[in-house]
């Protein structure tokens, strides 16, 4: 039970009498408000069959998935280079070196608190004035890499304080060396706790993907955004597409709460709250 | 260099006041919005308590961009019309008050049941409770979670150049569509959003340390 829980008392016959119109009237407010809305998009002539009949058309749905193909791959270009780099990044961040905890201690607040986009216009209109000029796609997934590993390195720094102290102690008690210890005992472990934390935060790495809007990189979101070009059915396309992010990304915020459920015990106390919320 | 500051440095100004602006306005709104839809989804009250819960997964979930580009672009389809900067600032109110919403009820959470069942077992009623007992506690652990939140919205602001809000990351980036000047004007912006945030983080720790209790 929890404590949001535990705040009322079993409703008693008055109470439940007061429920039950709260409930009513909240039904009736709501129908409403979703009836005006369908209202005025009938109004404007927006809910006419042949303006959403396109996606049901093979090549438009093509169209759409190369895009969505797309996104999938700068996701997953990302996530394989910045969990090893947060990983390397929280590690340093944990170690005892002094210089090589203060730089990764500033890699990551830095990269932490500038926004991606930024990075972005960085690497596309920045850094090609020093001839240093990559394939569009880098320009997305590079920059997109260095600001989630600074993410990814707080949740797995997160996770290995996480371990009781003990285990390590008792590692180097028994005679390991200090690289032993972190790799025979506690990353295992710290690993195992993360996992949840880091599906999760695929999440944040396909919202990240939408920058290619503004960059040109021929993702779910620029597909949209050529395709309404075509059709000039704007709200249909963005409404529809952004329903895509939202079935995706709630699939794999399922998927790592499943997999929350089935680590159970430690993890789920790193929660959200371990790390900055990923709005964007 | 020289270009940069004769130049430029109103525009950079500009687009850094216009940031702050926005960031102070979309979390503001959030707050409001967030308690909001947090008080929805504990209510007693269920098509209120799913409601919360659509909109929390709506929101977490959805890309700033494209709720940007819905409100902006879509919404005339529909003959709803608003400025820029209000079209920014709704899309970013929307998706800040579902994450505070969490960051509410995480704190609310971290509470420990047995601190609202001995509230209760000393006779406080449901406002007791919540003033004497909930409330205090619950602000000290919500405090860097909201902070997490603040910077969020911070760093989500530069999303909002992408639908022609002149903020600092557009501003640097159309300076330097016009003169290339190198990094400079980069670094200065992230050092920029750096420093905000830092002072965020500041805030947020010496609010934390004032509101603690030693047990």
């Amino acid at each position: 039970m929890s404590t949001q829980d535990s705040l009322f008392d079993v409703a008693g016959p008055r109470a439940r009498r007061r429920i039950r119109i709260a409930t009513l009237v909240s039904l009736l407010v709501i129908a409403a408000v979703a009836a005006l809305v369908v209202l005025r998009f009938a109004q404007a002539g927006q809910l006419a069959a042949d303006r959403w009949a396109e996606f049901t058309q093979g090549p438009y749905l093509l169209f759409l998935l190369a895009g969505l193909g797309n996104t999938a791959v700068a996701a997953a270009a990302s996530a394989v280079l910045a969990l090893p780099l947060g990983l390397l990044l929280a590690l340093g961040r944990l170690s005892k070196g002094g210089i090589l905890r203060r730089v990764c201690t500033v890699w990551i607040e830095c990269f932490r608190s500038v926004p991606l986009l930024l990075v972005v216009y960085i690497f596309v209109s920045g850094l090609p004035q020093y001839g240093i000029n990559p394939d569009i796609f880098w320009k997305l997934v590079i920059p997109i890499t260095l600001c989630s590993s600074a993410v990814m390195a707080e949740i797995f720094r997160a996770g290995i304080t996480a371990l009781p102290s003990g285990q390590a102690e008792a590692g180097l008690s028994i005679g390991l060396s200090g690289g032993q210890v972190t790799r025979a005992i506690v990353l295992p472990q710290a690993i195992r706790i993360v996992v949840p934390s880091m599906v999760a935060q695929l999440v944040v790495l396909v919202k990240d993907t939408t920058l290619g809007y503004a960059v040109s990189y021929p993702e779910l979101m620029k597909t949209s955004n050529n395709l309404t070009a075509y059709t000039n059915h704007l709200i249909q396309t963005y409404l529809i597409i952004a329903a895509v992010y939202v079935v995706t990304n709630v699939l794999i915020s399922h998927f790592a709460r499943w997999l929350e459920s089935r680590f159970s015990g430690r993890s789920a106390r790193l929660g959200r709250s371990a790390v900055g919320a990923g709005i964007g | 260099m020289d270009q940069l500051f004769t130049t430029y440095l109103g525009d950079l100004l500009a687009g850094l006041w216009m940031t702050v602006r926005l960031t102070a306005v979309a979390f503001a709104g959030s707050l409001v919005l967030g308690t909001v839809v947090a008080a929805f989804r504990v209510s007693p009250v269920a098509p209120l308590r799913a409601l919360g819960r659509f909109y929390v997964e709506l929101f977490v979930n959805i890309p700033l961009i494209s709720l940007l580009v819905v409100v902006t672009f879509g919404l005339p389809d529909v003959g709803v019309t608003f400025d820029l900067f209000t079209c920014a600032a709704i899309s970013m109110v929307l998706l800040g008050a579902a994450f505070t919403c969490e960051a509410i009820r995480s704190g609310v959470n971290a509470v420990p049941v047995g601190q609202v069942e001995a509230g209760r077992a000393v006779g406080l009623d449901f406002f007791g409770v919540l003033r004497h007992v909930l409330f205090p506690q619950a602000f000290r652990s919500v405090v860097q979670p909201i902070v997490n939140v603040f910077i969020g919205i911070l760093l989500s602001s530069s999303l909002a150049g992408v639908i022609g809000v002149k903020d600092l990351t557009l501003q640097v980036s159309e300076i330097n569509n016009k003169a290339a000047l190198g990094l400079t004007t980069y670094l200065l912006a992230a050092f920029a959003y750096i420093v905000i945030a830092l002072l965020a983080g500041g805030l947020g720790s010496r609010l934390e340390q004032r509101l603690k209790v030693l047990r």
